[in-house]
């Protein structure tokens, strides 16, 4: 009852399944393999977006560094050699010293505060 | 590369949460020696500096110098005779009051040109020896007591022009000796061109009036070690100037490789007498001056300064020899209190 159709009908739309069923088997090997593609895909754009955030946080800090250096370079180091280094816990204090010394605005000031202690 | 070592320093000392506002000690120490016309003499110098922050708002500064000189006996005496002195060159308060204003009040150093405030601490000069129109326009003490007005007018990216305006007493006190006088300074800075004019002037009141003008230009190109700085100081009696230039290459290796610190310095400086009243410290006479000095910049805030000059006077010419050592130092007042709880065993121990 159930056997092999000889009918040229029936070998055309066996033929169709076949094509149907490979068909399909291409559509979820692209829908299973290009998520898996994309996945390092995604994780390589997160990193760029992620990198191209972390050079924006950095370029302000480094404006904000740059203009303390500038402030050191065209105030303090216009009359004596940079020290070599000091502790932290004094750096309020020099740039205060310097502020008076040096008759720094209040902005550049902060510049340098903010260099001596980023 | 010397600022890149500093910032990477800085960068590397500083941490986020530690106080920032600790007292500072600085100042530097130092050895000269000196032989001028034939005679030596040997100078030991201690100038400490303190600043005191009170709040966000007031700092209490000084800065005091301990001096030893011994000099040869003279009067057909052998060996040596010395002297010694001990004394604050400065004691002031510091009142930020507002962006643009700063109220000092005590003894403050004369803001007359820039030698005095700048250039006069020991860690900081090129040479042993001051300019010799340094007198002129600070008023022989080179401090005033009473009160002075400072502080920047105008700050933007092409010039900021600052200014300071005093009064000071009349005191006889040792340590705070001065003048009543009153002056002031206005200076114009460039950053763009790193150029740098003002004009001082002050006028002593007491006694015989007398007015004393000055005016500075300093010069220090862009992106290069090279710096030139120039006085000129008019008082009634004298007038002279003085032009610095120093240099450090960067050439081979940057300022701190060996030849990097090595710092060539030259002055000349000249004084003109205009009468024969000698009220200001200058020479009698007229006097040419020119140093050649060689400076050398060792690691850790130490400085050998070297130098030659040659003196050109009517009274006679001179040379002069100094050599000298100077070592800066800076770090806070007290040390840093531990958070971490002592061992236990440390309780037991007896006191």
């Amino acid at each position: 009852m159930f056997g092999t159709c000889d009918h040229p009908s029936c070998s055309r739309s066996s033929d169709r399944k076949r094509g149907l069923v490979n068909v399909s088997r291409w559509i979820i090997a692209i829908l299973v393999v290009v998520p898996l593609g994309m996945i390092p895909l995604l994780a390589q754009t997160n990193q760029k977006e992620q990198a191209s955030q972390q050079p924006a946080k950095k370029t302000v800090q480094t404006a904000s560094s740059d203009r303390g250096q500038q402030v050191f370079e065209q105030n303090c180091s216009r009359c004596h050699n940079p020290p070599e280094g000091f502790s932290p816990r004094i750096s309020g204090t020099v740039a205060l010293h310097m502020r008076v010394r040096a008759n720094l605005s209040d902005s550049d000031y902060k510049a340098l505060l903010h260099f001596l202690n980023p | 590369m010397m600022r890149i070592t500093f910032a990477t320093g800085l960068a590397l000392l500083a941490a986020r949460g530690i106080a920032q506002d600790v007292p500072l000690l600085s100042g530097g120490v130092a050895f000269f020696h000196s032989t001028q016309a034939g005679s030596t003499s040997y100078m030991p110098i201690i100038e400490p500096l303190l600043a005191a922050p009170i709040g966000s708002q007031l700092l209490i500064e000084s800065r005091a110098a301990l001096i030893e000189s011994f000099f040869p006996a003279g009067n057909g005496q052998s060996g040596y005779d010395h002297l010694h002195f001990i004394g604050l060159t400065y004691l002031q308060g510091d009142f930020l009051a507002s962006p643009h204003l700063t109220v000092v009040a005590g003894s403050f150093l004369l803001p007359f040109n820039t030698y005095n405030e700048r250039l006069s601490p020991v860690w900081i000069g090129n040479f042993q020896d001051g300019p010799t129109i340094a007198n002129l326009g600070t008023l022989s003490t080179g401090t005033g007591l009473g009160g002075m007005l400072r502080g920047s007018a105008i700050s933007s990216d092409k010039y900021s022009i600052d200014y300071a305006t005093w009064f000071s007493a009349r005191s006889g006190n040792e340590q705070f000796n001065s003048e009543r006088s009153a002056g002031g300074r206005v200076s114009l800075y460039a950053p763009g061109s790193r150029v740098e004019a003002g004009l001082s002037y002050d006028r002593l009141l007491q006694g015989t009036r007398e007015n004393f003008y000055g005016a500075h230009l300093w010069w220090e190109p862009k992106d290069t070690a090279f710096r030139l700085r120039s006085e000129f100081a008019r008082g009634h009696h004298a007038q002279g100037y003085w032009i610095e230039a120093d240099y450090r290459t960067q050439a081979f290796g940057g300022a701190d490789s060996w030849s990097g610190r090595f710092e060539p310095v030259f002055r000349m400086q000249q004084t003109f007498r205009r009468d024969t009243v000698v009220s200001d410290g200058l020479p009698l006479v007229n006097t040419q001056r020119a140093d050649f000095g060689l400076d050398y910049n060792l690691p850790h805030n130490t400085r050998i300064l070297t130098s030659y000059s040659r003196l050109f006077a009517s009274t006679g010419n001179e040379n002069i020899w100094e050599t000298g050592i100077v070592y800066r130092f800076l770090f806070p007042a007290w040390k840093e209190r531990s958070n971490i709880a002592p061992p236990l065993q440390s309780f037991s121990e007896p006191r």
